[in-house]
């Protein structure tokens, strides 16, 4: 019962600061609304029992990816012309209703064959292994690190003065 | 009443539509990246519920959605660097103004 109650506080909350992001006029306002809803996906990967995900999403996401994007808010001064709308409002607000429409019908009406298993409960060492255990996901990780340092070095020689 | 796969799905099929929206629809290239971050974070509640609710012991998912973080991160760094280099050339980030390549 408690899962169904804190499913539908933290699904509300997502959704309503995902709205935030799109409608609000201020931009830093936003990315305010932003970093909510990150919190709010968090609690929901907490209700999908994987804790250890929901860590991450708190350091990842709240912690390093919205400073990013508020540090490129302050850098650009665009906070007094605020999120004006382009040309494909119109077009694009029935594109996204249709494509709504759509993966709903498509996903509510799919027989998922659901498991009655419970689930892992601490899910670090069971993900610990299966990442890193054997015949596991090292070469992904190991590339995954590549990639990390390379958009680094990719980000500072964009970014430096001349 | 008890929660199912279909309440996840719809929830992420949801916030994934918002941030289409925001994407396809926004002038501010920085309102464009926060929209690309929803949809990536959409995903990632799609990928842990079916985890949870289809293979729960397997945890393949959730190693899934820690790829989709780590690229994430990498994208918006690479994003806001390719965003302040454009502001420090045209001095804006409004993308019907930014045609250097358009001939």
């Amino acid at each position: 019962m408690g899962l169904v109650i804190s499913f539908w506080i933290f699904g509300v909350a997502a959704i309503l600061a995902a709205l935030g992001v799109v409608f609000l006029k201020n931009v830093f306002r936003a990315a305010l609304s932003l970093i909510l809803c990150f919190l709010a996906v968090a609690a929901l990967y907490v209700t999908l029992s994987a804790d250890f995900l929901a860590a991450v999403q708190v350091l990842i996401y709240v912690g390093a990816i919205s400073v990013l994007i508020i540090l490129a808010i302050m850098m650009t001064r665009e906070i007094q012309q605020g999120s004006p709308g382009n040309k494909l409002q119109i077009p694009a607000f029935i594109v996204a209703v249709l494509f709504l429409g759509v993966l709903i019908y498509a996903l509510t009406t799919t027989g998922w064959n659901i498991s009655t298993t419970p689930p892992v409960a601490p899910t670090s060492v069971a993900l610990a292994l299966k990442l890193l255990g054997k015949g596991g996901f090292v070469l992904p990780a190991e590339i995954a690190a590549v990639l990390l340092l390379s958009a680094i070095l990719g980000a500072i020689v964009i970014a430096r003065e001349k | 009443m008890t929660l199912g796969l279909e309440h996840y799905l719809v929830l992420s099929a949801v916030l994934f539509t918002i941030g289409l929206y925001g994407a396809l629809s926004k002038r501010n290239a920085i309102i464009i990246l926060m929209c690309i971050e929803l949809m990536l974070n959409a995903v990632n509640i799609t990928m842990v519920a079916f985890s949870r609710y289809i293979v729960p012991t397997m945890l393949t998912g959730q190693v899934f959605a820690i790829f989709i973080i780590v690229v994430a991160a990498a994208e918006v760094a690479v994003g806001v660097a390719i965003v302040l280099a454009i502001y420090r050339g045209i001095t804006d980030i409004d993308i019907t103004k930014i045609d250097m390549m358009k001939w």
